[in-house]
């Protein structure tokens, strides 16, 4: 970071579009991003689209801490709209950066989050290409909010889909569930509980790319963010007018992770991931689909969770244990934790 | 995971649902209906409807949810209170977090912090005393709610308080107790079961011995139970073997931590800080003399109530609502007129509906659609 913006914060000039804000553009966003397409400095990149139907995308970030075990903001804001774009099988290629900055944010922050977009950009092997900063009064924002719009390209014959899961088909995780919601919530100060847990963030359409290329029947994909995998199940059930059973003994759910929802009474399936997907493949392909993703480094932990069954249309539901079966509903609002 | 997956064996599950079966079948009742077993606790609620064990049980046993969740028992003037509470300058009203989505008359506490108050999420009223001293220029109440089991922390940060002269820190003592509450279910007209499933958290707490007098006054039998599912199976079973044989005693299968005396060092900070009231105001079960607690004379500096000059106000429940039958097992939760149509996890019009450990809100969530499914997990 140019030295003149050691411990110095952001005010309303960066946000004015006067000297302070072209120097600010210049000086951390332009420098770190390096791109021609940004360089230009023009209103819009212009750019060639490879062949293809586009998938485009967009998605706001506003966590607390900023920074957490395994991943921060600017990590998020790439990731999401990455993944967000390569569950369709497109393969991401250009982003969009905007910034809405509370006044008094420290330089040294925003450049480190901007790093961390950037790094995480050239994981994914995707370019940010375009961006807006504003800023707002002390209080009108928590610190940083980032929005990252994504454009890809879905090559011809890829047709995935959250409403094609049919009878018989799989569905696999690529990892540990949980992770990510697990780490933020201990990230957070008022909660004094310890554990060695880790955000799961991180990109994923080099494994998509690897899956979709070794099997033509994946039906339906989603990463489960918010909501959890329980949701993204639920979404696919919908979609689809299918039902799926998950089997509590094969939900992969790290031993930290499972001990703060216990302490919590809270449940893994609806906590947030940041890089997780649920892919629903035909039963035929499966065990390739399975294989090709525990050889990367994103799937080494995938497992096979469930099946798609025809009836009753709509429902997830969870064989236990005990060969008892309960029903994995929407979440309604936030999950709470329990008093005792 | 070590001291919970061996709690949750499968195999040992078999075993004890085969036991089970077998003294169900043995056991005579002087009228033709199902045996039914209280669970007084809502984490027995919820354990149960987790782990699927009402569907794994014969069809002749049935559980009757008890009033055992503190926060569906919350009547709706409490949450008005708090409401009045948090709606005041410079105060930040700290809650568990099960408490924010339970209805008042108008709003919930969620509602009225989107409106602007300043209400905060906590997971120990040592939290909140924290916040008491990092904001020396806010009120800080903290809304102290459950049975004998949250009683403990709630009296020893009122004496902490205390003790280090924290002169900002409030308690607005929604206490309740659970021994005059299951007198009340007991003395209910139409009253039909069979034995208890005992509040394992409360009896760590108080111990057995309270709960004597259901077995002599009222002959029926109560086992205390753990939270896992072998825990509640195996306090099942106990309590079958009892009505076999005709007996009527009080068990402690929670033995790795209950003690039949119960905890001193978490009795004395109650009697330290707290008071019965005279009565308390259940909601779906009406008043109930002496179920409840306040702050005593000694501590009254730490009181909201008279901090914030509240005064008792009865809300009357809806007509419609059923809570009341269903928490005495006379009702069961879909057969309420409300159950799935007025009345949702989403807007719920019940108490019972509103925590997950409530019995409706189990059914709703777990329960709803379950008959559909033929699962073939072998398959898999």
């Amino acid at each position: 970071m140019n030295k003149k913006y050691q411990n110095k914060k952001i005010t309303m000039a960066h946000g004015s579009g006067g000297k302070a804000s072209s120097d600010l553009i210049k000086d951390i966003f332009v420098d770190t991003f390096n791109n021609d397409y940004l360089a230009t400095m023009e209103d819009q990149a212009r750019f060639e689209m490879p062949k293809g139907r586009l998938a485009l995308t967009t998605d706001s970030f506003v966590v607390s801490p900023l920074f957490f075990k395994g991943g921060d903001i600017g990590k998020l804001a790439v990731t999401g709209t990455v993944n967000d774009l390569a569950v369709s099988g497109a393969k991401p290629l250009y982003l969009t950066c905007g910034l809405i900055l509370e006044e008094g944010l420290p330089i040294a922050t925003l450049d480190k989050i901007i790093k961390s977009m950037q790094k995480t950009a050239e994981e994914a092997g995707v370019k940010i290409v375009c961006g807006d900063t504003k800023v707002v009064e002390k209080g009108s924002a928590d610190q940083i909010f980032i929005n990252t719009a994504g454009v890809g390209v879905i090559d011809e014959g890829i047709e995935v889909h959250s409403y094609q899961a049919q009878t018989g088909d799989k569905i696999i995780v690529n990892g540990f569930i949980g992770d990510h919601g697990a780490a933020i919530m201990q990230s957070r100060a008022e909660l004094a509980i310890s554990a060695d847990i880790a955000s799961d963030c991180q990109v994923l359409n080099h494994l998509v790319e690897k899956i979709l290329s070794v099997s033509n029947n994946i039906h339906a994909m989603r990463d489960a963010t918010r909501g959890g995998v329980a949701t993204v199940l639920n979404e696919i059930a919908n979609d689809s007018k299918v039902s799926i059973i998950i089997k509590e003994d094969s939900l992969p759910v790290r031993t930290p992770t499972r001990g703060v929802c216990e302490i919590l009474g809270l449940d893994p399936l609806y906590l947030a991931n940041e890089g997780t997907l649920v892919c629903v493949v035909a039963a035929i392909d499966a065990d390739k689909v399975l294989a090709t993703m525990q050889q990367t480094k994103e799937g080494k932990d995938a497992c096979i969770i469930g099946t798609v069954t025809n009836h009753p249309e709509g429902i997830v539901a969870l064989s236990t244990l005990f060969g008892g079966t309960k029903i994995i509903d929407k979440l309604i609002g936030d999950q709470l934790p329990r008093i005792c | 995971m070590k001291y919970v997956d061996e709690f949750r064996d499968p195999g040992q599950a078999k075993k004890i649902l085969k036991a089970i079966a077998k003294l169900c079948s043995e056991i005579k009742l002087a009228e033709d209906r199902p045996i039914q077993i209280m669970e007084v606790c809502g984490g027995h609620t919820h354990s149960i409807f987790r782990y699927g064990l009402n569907q794994l049980l014969p069809e002749k046993l049935d559980f009757v949810h008890g009033p055992g969740c503190p926060v569906c028992v919350l009547p709706r003037s409490v949450i008005d209170n708090c409401i009045r509470i948090a709606e005041n300058e410079n105060v930040i009203f700290t809650t568990f977090g099960d408490a924010m989505r339970v209805p008042g008359s108008s709003k919930s506490l969620l509602d009225v912090k989107a409106e602007g108050c300043d209400i905060r999420m906590v997971y120990s009223p040592l939290d909140a005393l924290t916040l008491a001293k990092k904001n020396p220029e806010k009120r800080v109440v903290f809304f102290g709610l459950g049975f004998e089991t949250t009683m403990p922390s709630t009296a020893l940060s009122v004496m902490q308080a205390e003790k280090e002269g924290v002169d900002n820190f409030y308690l607005f003592c929604n206490h309740i107790t659970i021994i005059p509450t299951i007198k009340a279910v007991l003395d209910s007209p139409g009253m039909r079961i069979d034995g208890f499933l005992g509040p394992g958290h409360v009896s760590l707490i108080i111990g057995t011995k309270p709960y004597d007098f259901i077995a002599h006054e009222y002959h029926k039998p109560l086992v205390a139970a753990g939270f896992e599912p072998l825990d509640i199976l195996q306090s099942v079973w106990m309590i079958l073997k009892q009505l076999k044989n005709g007996e009527a005693k009080i068990e402690n299968q929670y033995a790795r931590l209950v003690k039949d005396t119960g905890n001193a060092s978490a009795l004395n900070p109650i009697a330290t800080v707290f008071e019965l009231r005279d009565f308390f105001e259940w909601r779906g079960l009406g008043s109930i003399n002496h179920s409840g607690v306040k702050v005593n004379e000694k501590y009254r500096a730490f009181d909201a109530e008279i901090e914030f000059n509240l005064k008792a106000v009865t809300v009357i429940d809806p007509d419609v609502c059923q809570c009341g039958e269903v928490l005495k097992g006379i009702l069961k939760p879909w057969q309420c007129k409300v159950f799935g149509k007025g009345c949702t996890p989403e807007t719920p019009l019940g108490a019972l509906m509103v925590s997950t450990e409530g019995a409706c809100s189990a059914h709703y969530s777990y329960g709803k659609n379950i008959d559909l499914i033929n699962i073939k997990t072998q398959e898999q």
